[in-house]
């Protein structure tokens, strides 16, 4: 008996946050799907009604609908091979003891804590400004061109400044992954002849192997999503447009809500074959 | 091929000099054992001859070779960590053929030594597993299966058979004593329990504080300690150590006599009061109070005594088996 009045008052207990976790995420979804079904132009006319399957096949067959996927991979495939492969090196190298360990870790994990609209707008106005630039200065001095980088190498610069920001989220998962490594495993593989190198390849990467996929997972769900920084540097100009953005445009732009939904159903569809992808091909590291 | 020697060799931590200049030979094909109390210096030693520390001042010889600035690997040195320090995420025969691996050994040969190795240590049947898989004294037989396959002049043992319990430490003693007799090779071996040193050691080097307080095999350090501490050390239960009147009566400061030197007489000199009677079946330990030395005194006798608590009891040292010692805790000859 008692056991049964504990497991009701539990779920009675627990009710208010499942309730309101299912409502954050069961409305939002079932309104997009309806909206995508709807003909729905809030400037012109509201709702007209029916649209059957119109608002897919009209996103799909859209010029922008492929780049955007393009751009949405380039973009998360980009940030995540430079955050694995820096953060891998900048773990290694604050597991080193040095002066001031303490304020140079913080300092790391600094980027992290700036809103990405702010660090997108630092970015663009004080690094790649092509006029008042510190990059801008810095290929003056040595008396080259400055480099337009949003409009000339765009996605290449929204990498850069993506990567920035979710460079000490890697660093410091790494971090710890590094310092649980077994010291003595270090040293039977230095008296086992291994190189520096080869004590990385075989023993470190390894050890950080599980620690790499869930930064990659996690990353990848946030990084499937970046908008702000796409919003406040090119504004989806120059080929930077992501499947996010072609939304946000179609919705707010066009002021076409069914066709938008429509694309938000496809990036849902996009966002779970990557997931299955990298379950694939990084997941069964977990298992371990 | 394995004749270690340190000359003059020390180590400092920054200011703190944990081994003072030391002088130590150890011959080829000796099982020698670094044996003393936590913190005096052994592991320390072990690593200044594996190389992974550096000396600080002096040298250390292999084969009459100076090997001080020589890296671990190109030293001809196996060694044993105690956490066995196993490659987790590689199988049992990978784990062995890393070194072979490294050296670019071609992989027939690395098969044939695997083979060996594996046949040796009876772990045919476990190759293909992983180190999670295995028990601690398989996973022990895995990290000495790594050390055979390099064929090195000498292995380092760094307490080895701590993290076991005490039925596979004993049954891994034993494979380890075997495995030296059939190799020949140097091994020196590091271990704070002196029931390892004495069942193993050709030669034992008892350490305290960074000091060698004596070299010799174990029935040398156990009938003629050269100090108080290896006395105290060497043996168990260890060595009764009496002070005050009865020892002055040896002309000496402290003497000592072992718990199987004194006999339960009806005609002994001392007398006193059973404390605890502890029955181990072959033999039992008698811990006698009110001696009037100060202190329990520790009596070994046969296993059928049926003495108990309480009981009164007079003992008798066997004539020639008392040590004695000076002021300084030195033996006196």
């Amino acid at each position: 008996m008692a056991t049964r009045h504990f497991r009701s008052t539990a779920r009675l207990m627990m009710a208010p946050a499942v309730i309101l976790l299912l409502g954050w995420m069961l409305v939002p979804l079932t309104m997009t799907l309806w909206f995508s079904f709807r003909r729905y132009l809030p400037l012109r006319g509201g709702d007209l009604g029916w649209a059957g399957f119109d608002n897919y096949v009209r996103f799909v067959t859209s010029g922008a609908f492929w780049p955007s996927v393009q751009t949405t991979l380039i973009i998360v495939g980009g940030v995540l091979v430079i955050t694995v492969a820096l953060g891998v090196v900048l773990a290694l190298l604050l597991d080193q003891p040095i002066w001031g360990q303490g304020a140079v870790r913080i300092l790391v994990i600094a980027p992290f804590f700036v809103m990405p609209t702010v660090s997108a707008l630092v970015w663009k106005n004080m690094f790649m400004d092509p006029v008042n630039g510190l990059f801008a200065h810095l290929w003056r001095f040595f008396g080259a061109e400055p480099v337009a980088w949003l409009s000339d190498v765009p996605l290449a610069s929204i990498v850069v400044i993506v990567s920035w920001q979710w460079l000490p989220f890697a660093t410091l998962i790494l971090l710890t992954a590094v310092q649980s490594l077994d010291r003595e495993q270090l040293e039977a593989a230095e008296m086992d002849g291994a190189s520096p190198l080869a004590r990385f390849g075989f023993i470190v990467l390894p050890h950080l192997s599980r620690a790499i996929t869930i930064v990659v997972l996690i990353q990848t769900i946030f990084l499937l999503s970046i908008f702000a920084e796409i919003f406040v540097t090119t504004g989806g100009a120059f080929g930077t447009r992501t499947l996010t953005y072609l939304i946000y445009q179609r919705v707010l732009e066009s002021q076409n809500v069914g066709l938008g939904s429509a694309g938000g159903v496809y990036a849902i569809i996009l966002a779970n074959i990557v997931a299955i992808f990298l379950m694939r091909i990084v997941g069964k590291n977990l298992d371990r | 091929m394995g004749q270690i020697t340190l000359e003059r060799v020390s180590k400092s931590f920054g200011h703190t000099e944990v081994i003072p200049p030391l002088d130590l030979t150890i011959e080829d094909g000796e099982f020698c054992v670094f044996v003393g109390p936590s913190g005096c210096g052994k592991s320390t030693l072990l690593r200044l001859i594996a190389g992974l520390d550096d000396i600080t001042s002096g040298a250390v010889l292999i084969d009459g070779q100076d090997a001080s600035d020589v890296p671990p690997a190109k030293r001809g040195l196996a060694m044993v960590f105690q956490s066995y320090a196993l490659y987790p995420h590689m199988s049992v025969r990978k784990n062995i053929a890393f070194p072979m691996r490294m050296a670019r050994i071609p992989q027939d040969e690395q098969n044939r030594r695997i083979e060996a190795a594996a046949k040796a240590l009876n772990l045919t049947d476990y190759l293909d597993r992983r180190p999670g898989q295995l028990s601690g004294g398989q996973r022990q037989r895995v990290a000495i299966g790594r050390a055979i396959v390099r064929e090195p002049s000498a292995f380092l043992f760094d307490e080895p058979l701590s993290n076991l319990d005490a039925a596979l430490r004993v049954g891994m003693r034993l494979e380890i004593s075997e495995l030296h007799e059939r190799l020949r090779a140097t091994m020196i071996y590091v271990t704070h329990d002196q029931v390892e040193a004495m069942t193993m050691a050709d030669k034992i080097v008892v350490l305290r504080a960074g000091h060698i307080e004596q070299v010799g095999s174990p029935l040398e350090l156990y009938r003629t300690p050269r100090n108080l501490f290896v006395a105290g050390f060497i043996g168990s239960p260890k060595m009764n150590l009496i002070g005050g009147n009865e020892a002055a009566r040896h002309d000496a400061h402290t003497i000592g006599i072992r718990p199987e030197h004194i006999d339960v007489s009806e005609d002994g000199c001392w007398q006193g009061t059973v404390g605890v009677a502890e029955h181990l079946g072959s033999d039992t330990f008698l811990h006698v109070h009110g001696t009037g030395f100060g202190g329990t005194l520790t009596v070994r006798t046969t296993g059928e005594v049926t003495l108990a608590h309480g009981d009164t009891v007079r003992l008798l040292p066997r004539a020639g088996r008392i040590h004695r010692f000076d002021a300084s805790g030195l033996r006196i000859v």
